[in-house]
This record gives C-alpha cells, sequence and structure tokens, in this order.
C-alpha cells in the first residue's frame, strides 16, 4: 500500500467512523467502542510480532491500566478521562518497563511463556488483595468528565465512542509512522536475523525491550479507555483467556497493516457477539472454526485477503482495459 | 597507533585450541588476507575481535581502546563490520530494504529516528552503494530470491553502508563460482579501495589473495606462522610454511 492510498484508506474510515458514532444503535455503539479499545491492544501485540515475538500476557498491561483508573477514580476522586488515560497508560507502561527487562533476553515459547506467568501472578493478586481490587466482585468505575464535561446516559456512550476513536486515531499515525521508520524495520530484521541486527550496531535486547515498552503502553491505553465504556472491571481483564484473544485477534488480522488490527478486532468482536446470541454453548468453537478458515486460507491473516482481492481486481480492471 | 592490535590472544574450545597467544597488528588502509587450513582458528580470530567470542586471554585494541568483553554491537558502532561465511541478509526485505536498514542504523547507530526509513536521500545513497556492486538491477527482488554470488555481495554491501574504519569479510568468494570469483573481488576491492577502508579477509583460494591482499597472515592451530607481502609468502606453486602446505594457483 503506498502512502496516497494509505491516506485515502484512513480519511475514508475516519469518516465512515465519524457517521457510525451517530447512527449506530446504543448496543452496538458500545460493542464498537469496546473493539476499538481492544484494537489498541492488538496493535501492541502486533508489534511484538513483527519482531516474532509473541506476548501470552498483555492482558496484565491491560488489567494493570484498568485497576489503575479505578483507583485513582474510587480512591482519589479523579474524573477527567485524559487525566485518566495517562495514569492507566503509566501504570501499565511502569510494569511493562520492568517486566520487559526480564523478558527482552528470551525468544519464542520462553518469551510466550514468561509473558503469561507474569499475566497470571497478576490475576493472582487480583484475586486475592480483596479488600484494594474487590476480588473478583471486581471494581465499579463512575463515568467520568471529559475535558471537564459531563455529559448526560444518553450523549456519553457518543462522547465515550469519539475519546477513544480520537485516541485511536493518534495511535494509528504513531505506529504508522513507527512501523516505517529505522526502528520499525529493525523489528522486522530482528524476526529474521538477531546475529545481522547486531552486527549493525543495534542491540537487539534495547530493540526488543522498547518494543514491549511500546507494546504495553498500547495494551494500558485499551485498558484505561475500556473502564470507561463498561463501567465495571474484575481479575479477568488480566486472565489467559484475555491475553489468549488478543493474540487471536491480531493473528487473524494480520500484521501487514495497522488498520488490519482495527478491521479484525471490530469483526471479531461482533463475530463473538453474533455466536453467543445464536449458539450460547458453542460461540468458541464458531470462533475456532474462523481462525481455521482463515490460517488455512490466508495465512496473513484477513489484511492477506483484503490485500489478495484489491490485487486480482487491480489486474482484472487492466485485463479489461486491454481487451477495451 | 595501529588501527587494530590483538596481544597475546588465547581461545581453547575444550582440547581444540583456536587462538593460541595470537599476536596480530593491523595498520589503517592495509589490505590483509588470512590464510590456513580447516580448523586453524582463523574465523575464530574473526568471532573474537568482532565480539561475537570473548577470549580467555589477551587484549585486543581498537584504535587504542581495548574492546574485549565488549558486545558485537558496541564494536560495530566503533567503526568495525563485517561479511559472513554463509550470508547474514534479511531474507523477507528487499535488496534495496537491506541496504536502507543497515544505512539507517549505521547512521544513526540509534534506534529513536522518527524519520521514515525510505526518505529520498538514503534511496539515493543505497542505489549508489548497489550501482557501485552490480546490484542495482535486482533493487526490488526478494534477498531471499538473488543467487548466491549476488547474496555474498549483498551481504558485504550491508557491512560497507554502516560505513566502517575496518571491514572483516569471511571467505567473500566462497560459493561464487570460478567465472564469477575475480568479477566479485573485482568489485568488492575497487569499493573498498576507493573509500579507503581496511580490510581483513579470510579466503581459501590463493590466486585471489594473491591478487587482491597486501599482506598475508598464515594462520595454523591459532598461530600466526607467517606474516608478509604475498608474492613472498605464496612465492611457489606449493609450499610449507613450519608445516602448514599451501597449494597456490597463479
Amino acid at each position: 500500500m503506498n502512502r496516497t492510498s494509505q491516506q485515502t484508506t484512513l480519511i475514508v474510515l475516519l469518516g465512515f467512523m465519524v457517521v457510525l458514532g451517530f447512527i449506530l444503535p446504543d448496543w452496538m455503539r458500545y460493542l464498537f467502542t469496546v473493539a476499538l479499545c481492544k484494537a489498541f491492544v492488538v496493535l501492541g501485540i502486533v508489534i511484538l510480532l513483527r519482531a516474532g515475538l509473541v506476548s501470552f500476557g498483555h492482558a496484565l498491561f491491560f488489567a494493570a491500566a484498568a485497576y489503575s483508573v479505578a483507583f485513582s477514580a474510587n480512591l482519589w476522586g479523579i474524573r477527567e478521562a485524559l487525566v485518566l488515560i495517562i495514569l492507566g497508560v503509566l501504570a501499565s507502561l511502569a510494569l511493562a518497563a520492568i517486566i520487559g527487562l526480564l523478558v527482552a533476553g528470551y525468544r519464542e515459547i520462553f518469551f510466550a511463556m514468561l509473558t503469561l506467568a507474569f499475566s497470571m501472578a497478576f490475576f493472582g493478586v487480583l484475586v486475592k488483595a480483596y479488600k484494594f481490587t474487590g476480588g473478583t466482585d471486581g471494581l465499579h468505575i463512575p463515568s467520568p468528565t471529559i475535558l471537564g464535561l459531563q455529559f448526560s446516559p444518553e450523549i456519553s456512550s457518543i462522547a465515550k465512542y469519539f475519546l477513544t476513536l480520537f485516541c485511536l486515531l493518534i495511535v494509528v499515525y504513531l505506529i504508522n509512522r513507527l512501523v516505517n521508520s529505522p526502528f520499525g524495520y529493525t523489528l522486522r530484521a530482528v524476526k529474521e536475523n538477531e546475529i545481522r541486527v547486531s552486527y549493525m550496531g543495534c542491540s537487539v535486547r534495547k530493540a526488543v525491550y522498547l518494543a514491549f515498552l511500546i507494546s504495553g503502553g498500547l495494551a494500558g491505553l485499551g485498558g484505561s479507555l475500556i473502564t470507561f465504556d463498561v463501567g465495571h472491571i474484575d481479575p479477568y481483564l488480566s486472565y489467559w483467556t484475555t491475553s489468549g484473544e488478543f493474540v487471536f485477534v491480531a493473528l487473524l488480522s494480520g500484521t501487514g497493516n495497522v488498520f488490519a488490527c482495527l478491521g479484525g478486532s471490530v469483526f471479531v468482536e461482533f463475530i463473538k457477539t453474533y455466536a453467543f446470541k445464536y449458539a450460547p454453548y458453542t460461540w468458541q468453537m464458531v470462533l475456532g472454526g474462523i481462525m481455521l478458515v482463515v490460517i488455512l486460507f490466508s495465512p496473513g491473516g484477513l489484511w492477506a485477503l483484503y490485500e489478495n482481492l484489491r490485487r486480482r481486481m487491480k489486474m482484472g480492471g487492466k485485463k479489461f482495459d486491454a481487451i477495451t | 597507533m595501529p588501527l587494530l592490535e590483538v596481544k597475546d590472544l588465547s581461545m581453547h574450545f575444550d582440547a581444540i585450541v583456536a587462538a593460541d597467544n595470537l599476536n596480530v597488528t593491523v595498520d589503517a588502509g592495509e589490505v590483509v588476507g588470512i590464510i590456513g587450513p580447516n580448523g586453524a582458528g582463523k574465523t575464530t580470530f574473526l568471532n573474537l575481535v568482532t565480539g561475537y567470542l570473548k577470549p580467555q586471554k589477551g587484549r585486543i585494541m581498537l584504535m587504542g581502546k581495548d574492546i574485549v568483553g565488549l558486545r558485537p554491537h558496541e564494536i560495530t558502532a566503533m567503526g568495525v563490520a563485517r561479511s559472513f561465511q554463509m550470508p547474514q541478509l534479511f531474507l523477507e526485505l528487499t535488496v534495496l530494504e537491506n541496504i536502507l536498514v543497515a544505512l539507517a542504523t549505521g547512521s544513526s547507530r540509534s534506534l529513536h529516528s522518527w524519520r521514515p526509513l525510505k526518505n529520498k536521500e538514503r534511496i539515493n545513497e543505497a542505489h549508489e552503494i548497489l550501482d557501485r556492486l552490480g546490484l542495482d538491477e535486482m533493487h526490488n527482488r526478494l534477498a531471499g530470491e538473488i543467487p548466491e554470488g549476488d547474496r555474498k555481495l549483498l551481504d558485504v554491501a550491508m557491512a560497507f553502508a554502516l560505513k566502517p574504519k575496518l571491514l572483516f569479510m569471511d571467505e567473500p568468494t566462497s560459493g561464487v563460482s570460478t567465472e564469477d570469483k575475480f568479477q566479485v573481488m573485482d568489485r568488492l576491492m575497487n569499493v573498498l579501495n576507493q573509500s579507503e577502508v581496511t580490510t581483513v579477509f579470510i579466503e581459501h583460494d590463493m590466486s585471489v589473495v594473491r591478487r587482491y591482499a597486501k599482506r598475508v597472515l598464515v594462520f595454523n592451530e591459532g598461530k600466526v606462522m607467517a606474516d608478509g607481502h604475498p608474492e613472498a609468502i605464496l612465492k611457489k606453486e606449493t609450499q610449507s610454511i613450519q608445516g602448514v602446505e599451501i597449494k597456490c594457483c597463479k
């Protein structure tokens, strides 16, 4: 995808999302907002995937930010969404900075298992520290103010949607710059050949650590935002199945483009909702079946499928031109 | 002050002696060929000097600074680059992207650059390097799809893109056909000579050593058995230096 077509896609997508914010029914806007919040974490996972690393513990940063928002709102009475977001992201960044030091030297299954272990340890802390976290009952978060404005419940849903969309827009721009920067390519290079990266004067460990930090921060942003939309959090935000879902969406979306994560996240959220509605006891099987089909027919994920279709349509167009 | 000074360097792998009180100096501007039988310690020497291995004894001075214990990326950042016996490329990136990544890493020496990798200035520089090595025609092909000889060139090109003061090449012509060998080396040495890069290369083909090296080091059992001008060392078609048989070809 060249720069012009990427800018066009971004503008069209943005216009579409803005319109959706106004026309969607409440329940669907809620689903969209949740999907977009999860897309931040998926973007973080994708950054690590580009370096060849799979994290099965990103729910930790997602939950850490959510709990940080909850504590800030409930204990200190902070109500401003932007301040809460910053505090949530800082909490997840701090955790990523510590855990990153320990995991940056590991690869493949060891990296995946270590991240999973940290996430499950955090889950244990959240469940056991009942006095502070409410245990499995979780915590309630009051509706925040946005730029000092308190919205009515009807408008609040739209405001939260646009707040998430605004954050997403900034993140997509920054991540798009990042993947096209020398650092973005260095991560791809790390995936392919660490020895060569070292012999180019670049510390592989530092590159992985930095990627982990960015990735943790993104998960934190998603975790902060989702608390506003859901209004209630519990330890299952950090459970391994939540981490697994993020990896699932990342693989399903494909790592080829940042927009893929948005599409993938929305796609999975809706499939999950409808699968649960029509097959409440077998909805996981539906998701698994879809994953199987995508892996079999488009190993590069939904984005690769889209790219193939686009290429075929282009080629079809050329043939048609030649005939005429 | 020599560019590289190796003093009493020792490295053993259990009973195998890879470097035995090795003493080597390389001055700026030299083109040094390293020869010796398999297992003589040539690649180990290269791995020790570039930080891949840590010596058990001895000092390695680069421009007067001891670099023992530094990691490969730290030594590379000091101006030492290397190519490999088996080319170490990013096979899923294009030929151009391989050079661009090397250029970006070499110029900024950091991970903090927000400028796009593919900016006009850098692309032009990458094309210039590829053009000088005769690889520009295939700049859009994936590195994993190009022939072995070109991979060797690309491997050196990536090291060269780091703008090193000292370049090590591990068997730059291995895997290259006899017909292409001199063509590949001509291109490489022209570029390196023009840029005045001090070069040390390991080579098994004596005709290549004779033609391109200004000085030859003969390695055996982790020791330098002979050090001198190629004509003096390779003066006979087959000769033995302290028991090391060197097969020469004209």
